[in-house]
Order: structure tokens, then C-alpha cells, then sequence
């Protein structure tokens, strides 16, 4: 669709329920603290800041610009939204803009909505403020650490968050560490160039025209030391097990491997139920001839009530 | 009532639009969650999901084209388990030699490949299906109803009402942009300077966005501070489900049930 700026949005079946329910209860945790966080910082501002701001983001995500032959860049907006909202803020609206992307637009799956907040929410927007006030701080709060710091912490959140995605695409089995890892590293080192232009020409806009919206931000700093040692650990962890399951591809074949033996470890439970709950069962082949016959007549019996109803509405 | 090219409810007088909001999320969310769980090669149990599925299409009142083409989408994510048939260790099905390259295709690898497609084929429609039939203000009623945070629900319902109002001020701002910009009519002729030039003009294109939103939301606070707005989310609590959705919302989660567990009592056998 028109809304998807890079291939990065899970479709649900292809992360195992396992790597889903995992992430989900990470991304949870972290957006439930998030919003405490929030209500203490804005007030009774924060619902409609953070819903219109949530709402420019999937606008600005459509903003694009011509690269070669029918390709364009996009903007994601993890680090544009933390450089100017600050972390806590920034995470509830991309929780918000890519919650509503996979509820409506079907940008991303449901049952896998929790690994894709997880990336796109959470390690997009820790580790662009990691990246943003180290340089930021280096530089002495002078011009060029806004714009060096917008640029690498742009490129390091789209770059990471696609390295989180590829490795759990690898612990469920559904890519190759050693093909997964280096295809979507390699592509997103590319579009993350595209979104660290768009980031700098954005900050550079908002620094000629509102200098105080880009140190606004700096107030709430103190209180980021958290976020700050979570973007670290999450770049250096990615920084580490990226090339490492790339090489050893057997690792995470491993940890897929483990969610076959669990499968097989409730063998037992449904051995409990007796052969002629299923009729047929007992061979494959003929199990899925019942399913087929069984499937076709629901949908035939539907069609034709379906239809009867229709000729009885007319006839009334 | 025609809202916005961006907003895919489709009105219909159909059994499935007719469905208690709740009713259709926690019975989406089950069925794409049994889709999850069902192992790999489980045909026949994807046969039943399938047959759910159609059934459920066709009483929307929709046109079946309509959700196939929209599951087109998840088309190019297949991208990144093309490699399994080559990677994942098994029997042997077939053997290429490109170039001095051995390819060695596994039946265990084109099993996965074939359903983690159907998998995702089939969960991205019932997906659909929930988000065409139902009204976006009674998806967040049923969030809301889920125990989904409300603080986060109102932000989810500010960013509905206003995705529309700044949409459309992008598309504004790109025609402004085509309208400044030369276009050579044999298109083979770049327009416009470099790349880096390109996407500066697009960031202050982006930037002047937030500056117009940033205000926006001072406005909005400011005439729902007028109107009596004190930082507390109210809402008008949903009345219980009656006993008639409450059974078919059983009777829904019993049939996944039952073809989540033919499904794993199958594989067993395999």
C-alpha cells in the first residue's frame, strides 16, 4: 500500500506465537510505564499533543521524494518524533501511529502488532535518543550536533529497528539468520540515508523557523538516563548478536528447534483424546479430503442461505 | 457517508456489519491467533480456516475481488522466506545447478515456505474483514471494552479525527510541490537536482507539517479547555453483551478450538 514506507511491518504468520506473545508482553510493560511517564510531563495537554502529533506522523510518513527509477524515500519519524518530543512521548505516538497502521491499514499484523511495536516504537525511538544526546552532548550544544546528531540517530533507529525485526524473522524459523540479517541490514543501511536527509531537512526547517520546539526537549533530559542506558544496551545487543547469527545461522536455528520441542512436549495432552473425537484422523490424506468436503459444503450452505435471503428480501 | 479515501469501512445492511464490535475483535484476534498456533503443513486444518473465512466474506456483502485484492499486501514480505526451501534441512526434493551453483530444494523448506503463505494470506483477510465491517469508533469502544489503557484509547480516537485533516494537508503540500517543480515531458530526464537536494526539500516539507500540527494541537487544547475539558477521559459505558453474543462468541472460540486441536492431534501422527 501507499502508507508503507519500508518493508518492516510484520504481516502476522510469519514470527512463531512464541517470538509474538514474548514480545508483546515486553512491548506492554514498556508502554504501560511509558504513559505514566507522560501523564507526569504533560498534563491534561497530553491526549490531544500527542493525537494530532501521532496523526502528522502517518501524514508525513506519505511525504516522499523520487530516488531512482520509480523507487522513493519515505520518513518513518521514530528519531524526528524523539528528537522533538522527547522518549516518553515519543514512543506512545509511535505506538499510536503503528497500532493504528495495523489496525486499520493492515500495515503489519495483530497477533504480531506486539514485535512490531517492539521495533519500531521502542528500539526505534531508544536508540535514536541514545544516539541523539551522545552526539548532541559531544558537541556542546552547539549547531552541528542538532544536525549530525538528527542524522546518525535517524539512520541508527531505522538501521536497528530492521536488525531487530530480521532476527526475530530468524528465532521463528520463517528467514535464515545468514540470509535475513545481512538482506535487511544491507537495505535499510541504504533507506536509512533517506531518513536522516528527511530528518536534517526537517530539522533544519524547524531551526530556522521555532529554535525553542528543538530545545524544548532538553528540559526533560535529566530524566532520560533510563532510556539512555536502554537505547545503549539494545544497540550494542543488536550491534553483537546481528553479525554473530549471521555467522552462526545454527544458533537461532536452535532457539526455532526449541519451539518444535515444545510443540512435541504436548504430545502427551492430546494423546488424551481418543481417536473417534476425529473421525479419519488417523490418516493424513484422508483428513484433509474430510476437511476439504467439510469446508466446501460451509461455504456452499452459506452461498445459499445467503441467497435465499437475498430472493426473500426482493419478493417482500 | 462518504468520510475519506483513507478510511476503508464499507456500509453494508450485512450480518457480519451487523455484529457487536467486541464481538468481531476478540473473534478476529482468536481466529488469526489459531492461524498462529496451527503447525506447519497442517492442510486440512487450513482448509476449515479457510472455509470460516470465505463463509464470513461472503455474508459481509462484499465482493470476494475485493478482499483478495487487499491481501496483496503481505505479497512482498513472502520476499523473506523465499530461502527456506533451499536452507532448511530435510528430504530432498529437487536439485538446480545455476551457474556451477547447486541449489538443493528440501520438501521440509517448501512445506514452511508454502505456510507461512497461507498462514499469512488467511489472517491479513479476516484483518480485513474486521476493519471493513466495523466503524472505526467501535473498534476503540471494543479496545476500550478489552481493557486496553483509556488514556491510550483517546489518543488512538484524537489521532482518528484529525489522520484525515493532515493527510490531506500533506497532499497538499506535495501539490504545492508539483506545482513549483518542472517536469521534462519525456521523462527519461531527471527533474529536480540531486538526491540529497531532494530529500532536504521533502525534510522542510515534513518539518513545516509538524509546525502546522504542533499549532493544531494548541488549538484543539484550547477549545476543549473552552468546552469544559479537565484532563479526565470521559466515556459513555457500553451496555453488557446479551446473552445472544455472548453465545456466539463461544460458539466461535469453540470451533477454533476444536481446529486448533485437529490440527496439532494431526501433526502428531505425521
Amino acid at each position: 500500500m501507499l502508507f508503507s514506507p519500508m518493508p518492516m511491518h510484520i504481516p502476522d504468520g510469519f514470527l512463531s506465537t512464541a517470538v509474538s506473545i514474548f514480545l508483546w508482553i515486553v512491548s506492554i510493560l514498556i508502554i504501560a510505564y511509558s504513559l505514566k511517564r507522560v501523564g507526569n510531563e504533560l498534563g491534561e495537554r497530553q491526549v490531544p499533543f500527542m493525537g494530532v502529533l501521532a496523526a502528522a506522523i502517518f501524514a508525513a510518513q506519505m511525504l516522499n521524494f523520487t530516488v531512482v527509477g520509480g523507487t522513493s524515500g519515505h520518513l518513518l519519524g521514530a528519531a524526528l518524533a524523539t528528537i522533538l518530543l522527547g522518549p516518553w512521548a515519543a514512543i506512545i505516538v509511535m505506538t499510536s501511529v503503528v497500532a493504528i497502521q495495523a489496525l486499520i491499514f493492515q500495515d503489519g499484523g495483530l497477533v504480531v502488532l506486539g514485535a512490531n511495536l517492539f521495533n519500531m516504537a521502542i528500539v526505534g525511538v531508544a536508540v535514536a535518543y541514545m544516539v541523539y544526546r551522545t552526539l548532541y552532548r559531544l558537541s556542546g550544544g552547539k549547531q552541528w550536533g542538532i544536525f549530525v546528531g538528527g542524522f546518525v540517530a535517524a539512520w541508527a533507529s531505522i538501521e536497528l529497528a530492521a536488525l531487530a525485526c530480521a532476527l526475530q524473522l530468524a528465532a521463528s524459523g520463517t528467514s535464515p539468520a545468514d540470509v535475513a540479517v545481512p538482506a535487511m541490514g544491507g537495505i535499510h543501511a541504504l533507506i536509512g540515508i533517506g531518513e536522516g536527509l528527511i530528518t536534517v531537512g526537517a530539522l533544519a526547517f524547524l531551526y530556522a523557523t521555532r529554535r525553542d520546539l528543538l530545545t524544548a526537549g532538553e528540559s526533560s533530559a535529566t530524566q532520560g538516563k533510563v532510556v539512555w542506558g536502554v537505547g545503549l544496551a539494545i544497540a550494542l545487543l543488536l550491534a553483537v548478536l546481528s553479525p554473530l547469527a549471521s555467522a552462526y545461522p545454527d544458533g537461532l536455528e536452535w532457539v526455532a528447534e526449541e519451539h518444535g520441542f515444545i510443540e512435541t512436549a504436548r504430545a502427551p495432552f492430546y494423546e488424551i483424546i481418543p481417536d473417534y473425537v476425529f473421525p479419519g484422523v488417523s490418516n493424513e490424506a484422508l483428513a484433509t479430503i474430510i476437511a476439504g468436503v467439510v469446508g466446501t459444503l460451509i461455504v456452499f450452505g452459506v452461498a445459499l442461505a445467503i441467497g435465499y435471503a437475498r430472493r426473500k428480501r426482493q419478493e417482500a | 457517508m462518504h468520510i475519506h479515501f483513507l478510511d476503508p469501512y464499507q456500509p453494508r445492511q450485512s450480518l457480519i456489519h451487523a455484529m457487536d464490535g467486541r464481538v468481531k475483535l476478540i473473534l478476529a484476534v482468536a481466529f488469526i491467533l489459531t492461524t498462529s498456533l496451527t503447525p506447519m503443513g497442517a492442510w486440512a486444518a487450513y482448509i476449515l480456516l479457510s472455509a470460516l473465512l470465505l463463509s464470513a466474506e461472503l455474508l459481509s456483502d462484499l465482493p470476494l475481488g475485493y478482499y483478495l485484492r487487499r491481501a496483496f499486501l503481505v505479497l512482498p514480505f513472502i520476499l523473506a522466506a523465499l530461502p527456506l526451501p533451499f536452507t532448511v534441512p530435510g528430504q530432498l526434493l529437487a536439485e538446480f545447478a545455476i551457474g556451477g551453483i547447486s541449489l538443493q530444494i528440501s520438501t521440509e523448506g517448501l512445506i514452511r515456505l508454502i505456510s507461512i503463505a497461507i498462514k499469512s494470506w488467511i489472517s491479513v483477510q479476516i484483518a480485513i474483514l474486521l476493519t471493513v465491517s466495523t466503524p472505526f469508533p467501535d473498534l476503540l469502544q471494543a479496545m476500550r471494552s478489552l481493557r486496553v489503557p483509556r488514556l491510550l484509547v483517546a489518543v488512538f480516537a484524537l489521532m482518528w479525527r484529525y489522520l484525515f485533516v493532515l493527510v490531506d494537508e500533506a497532499l497538499r503540500l506535495m501539490r504545492a510541490r508539483s506545482a513549483r517543480s518542472s517536469q521534462h515531458p519525456q521523462g527519461s530526464y531527471r527533474s529536480g537536482r540531486s538526491i540529497a537536494w531532494r530529500a532536504r526539500v521533502t525534510g522542510s516539507m515534513v518539518g513545516s507539517l509538524f509546525l502546522r500540527a504542533f499549532e493544531r494541537s494548541d488549538r484543539i487544547y484550547m477549545a476543549m479547555l473552552a468546552r469544559g475539558y479537565d484532563g479526565e477521559v470521559r466515556t459513555k459505558p457500553l451496555p453488557p453483551l446479551t446473552r445472544a453474543q455472548w453465545v456466539g462468541t463461544l460458539i466461535g472460540i469453540a470451533l477454533l478450538l476444536t481446529i486448533l486441536i485437529f490440527a496439532q492431534f494431526l501433526s502428531l501422527l505425521g
